[in-house]
């Protein structure tokens, strides 16, 4: 069994919840919170957490970065490997914002796309 | 010297952010065909250019933008609606009869002789001036949004070592954003027993790479000759003084501060606007206009909001107020002051007409558990609405209703009352 404090993010009240796992890593318990909605992110959390990945990438042609994001939230364990592709990137001006930069981003699954148009 | 022409406008709307914009789109759609909107940069959209990170637009589309995508449906509005959106144009002066002094690269200077003016030049960070911080003047510290502005918008990297002071959201926002871009952010250091950043950005910004956060600290000396070499972190106690003995030097190139934002009113002040020393934002009936009659506010120059939705539907509210207003319908009869009570801060509008419904926006003066926002006037209780806590980070709105306001004549108080009482 193992213990892990989560803070919620769902409103300001951040409850300050302990996950109980078992050796699995199954849910055993979630305490702390003061409704459902931090039940739910606690076993989210502690079981495959995700977060949008949002960055800029320099671009071919352009004296101004693309601002970018993953179209979807991606692993959170992806996130380094995620911001190391995008740093090696050089698209190409002109790019029109919703355009895909980046396809299957470190086998996500997950596109990154333009959220601005540069050139 | 010659004479500038002056060019009449029905409308002129000061800034092209999301404030600007929305009040520009909901004018023209109430009837304003004459209007101009006067913006500073070479392009629309305000602040949110710089905000690439998402979390923008839950409230209006349901969904979670960047900041860059939420500008540009305000903007293709516009575009569709066929407004005047001039930029690169900086507003000079505005007098109290409404003349708009602005000069650009492209026309020079222009006047303006406007039937009516809405304010919507946004806010300002407080800067290290305003701190009062003891240590060298060196190279290496910035405002987080001027940080935020090289590493978004030019691709620039600040510095490698960096220490937050303030944990409001840009700052955390900026912690991560350095962290992610290949720098070391040593922590975040917050005056306050409380971060004014919400729950998700001390998790997701902070918590996610690492980060401490150093609530009741301070910055107390700031080191370096050219650059920054160093800074001091000190506890304080509860009337904020550093206390002796609790010293944590961190060796950093980079210092951002995250210290709070100020309405921008240069312009409101000059022209004789009256201003609220609570806000720093102008002083506002319920239709949005100032102390000077068709002069309208919104947005962050009115008060600092910590959602764009809000400002966006606050901004709608003052274009249609100001159509109004040019088709001569004034808001006329009895007005009522609505006033601070215990427990809050900076209620907005100051002054209201008690004859439609009412959108009451103000900020918790600190955390409170279990409480109840309560409307009362002349011993009568008008509306209240319960919430598990109010912190002063996020800003509360309460619209009360016509039929509430019904027959209120006393000025009006707007108080956090705890449970039990």
């Amino acid at each position: 069994m193992s213990e892990r404090i989560i803070t919620c993010i769902n409103c300001p009240m951040g409850c300050r919840m302990t996950v109980t796992q078992d050796e699995t890593g199954a849910v055993v318990s979630v305490t702390g919170n003061t409704c459902k909605r931090g039940d739910t992110y606690a076993r989210q959390e502690v079981t495959a957490p995700v977060r949008m990945v949002t960055a800029v990438v320099k671009v071919e042609g352009s004296g101004v970065p693309v601002s970018v994001k993953t179209r979807e939230p991606i692993p959170k364990a992806e996130i380094p490997a995620c911001m190391a592709a995008l740093r090696s990137l050089r698209p190409r001006a002109p790019i029109r914002a919703g355009e895909v930069v980046l396809a299957d981003v470190c086998g996500t699954g997950v596109d990154v796309i333009a959220t601005r148009s540069v050139g | 010297m010659s004479e500038i022409d002056k060019v009449r406008k029905d409308l002129v709307i000061i800034g092209g952010g999301p404030a600007g914009l929305a009040a520009g789109i909901a004018a023209r759609e109430a009837g304003v065909e004459d209007l101009v909107i006067l913006e500073r940069e070479d392009e629309a959209g305000g602040i949110l250019r710089q905000c690439i990170h998402n979390g923008f637009g839950l409230h209006r589309y349901g969904e979670e933008l960047t900041g860059p995508e939420y500008a540009a449906r305000d903007i293709a509005k516009a575009e569709e609606l066929g407004l005047d959106v001039r930029c690169g144009t900086t507003v000079l002066s505005v007098d109290g009869e409404k003349r708009v002094t602005a000069v650009s690269k492209k026309d020079g200077l222009q006047v303006y002789e406007a039937g009516a003016v809405i304010l919507a030049m946004g806010c300002r960070e407080r800067p290290r001036g305003a701190l009062g911080t003891p240590g060298t003047r060196c190279a290496g510290i910035y405002t987080a949004g001027a940080a935020q502005k090289f590493v978004n918008m030019e691709g620039l990297m600040p510095g490698r070592r960096v220490v937050i002071l303030g944990s409001g959201d840009i700052g955390l926002i900026m912690a991560r954003r350095m962290t992610l871009q290949g720098a070391k952010v040593l922590a975040c250091v917050e005056l306050m027993p409380y971060s004014s950043g919400l729950n998700r950005n001390i998790v997701q910004c902070l918590e996610d790479y690492g980060i401490p956060l150093y609530l009741s600290h301070t910055v107390t000396e700031v080191r370096g000759r050219e650059r920054l070499e160093g800074v001091t972190v000190q506890q304080v106690d509860a009337a904020r003084k550093p206390i002796p003995g609790t010293e944590i030097n961190f060796d950093c190139d980079t210092l951002l501060l995250s210290v709070g934002l100020i309405p921008e009113n240069e312009l409101s002040q000059r022209m004789g606007v009256a201003l609220s020393p609570v806000t720093s934002g102008a002083v506002v009936d319920d239709t949005l206009q100032t102390s000077v009659p068709g002069v309208f506010a919104c947005g962050n120059v009115l008060h600092v909001h910590d959602l764009v939705d809000f400002v966006s539907d606050e901004s709608f509210r003052a274009g249609k107020a100001a159509a109004a207003y040019l088709r001569g319908e004034k808001a006329e009869g009895l007005t009522v002051a609505v006033l601070d009570g215990d427990g809050v801060r900076g209620v907005v509008p100051q002054r209201l007409h008690p004859d439609g419904d009412v959108t009451l926006m103000f900020r918790p003066a600190g955390v409170v558990r279990n409480a109840a926002v309560t409307v009362k006037s002349g011993g009568r209780e008008l509306a209240r609405k319960r919430q598990m806590i109010f912190t002063p980070g996020e800003m509360v709105a309460l619209t009360v209703k016509k039929e509430q306001l019904a027959g209120v004549t006393d000025d009006i108080t707007v108080s956090l009352e705890v449970s039990g009482k």
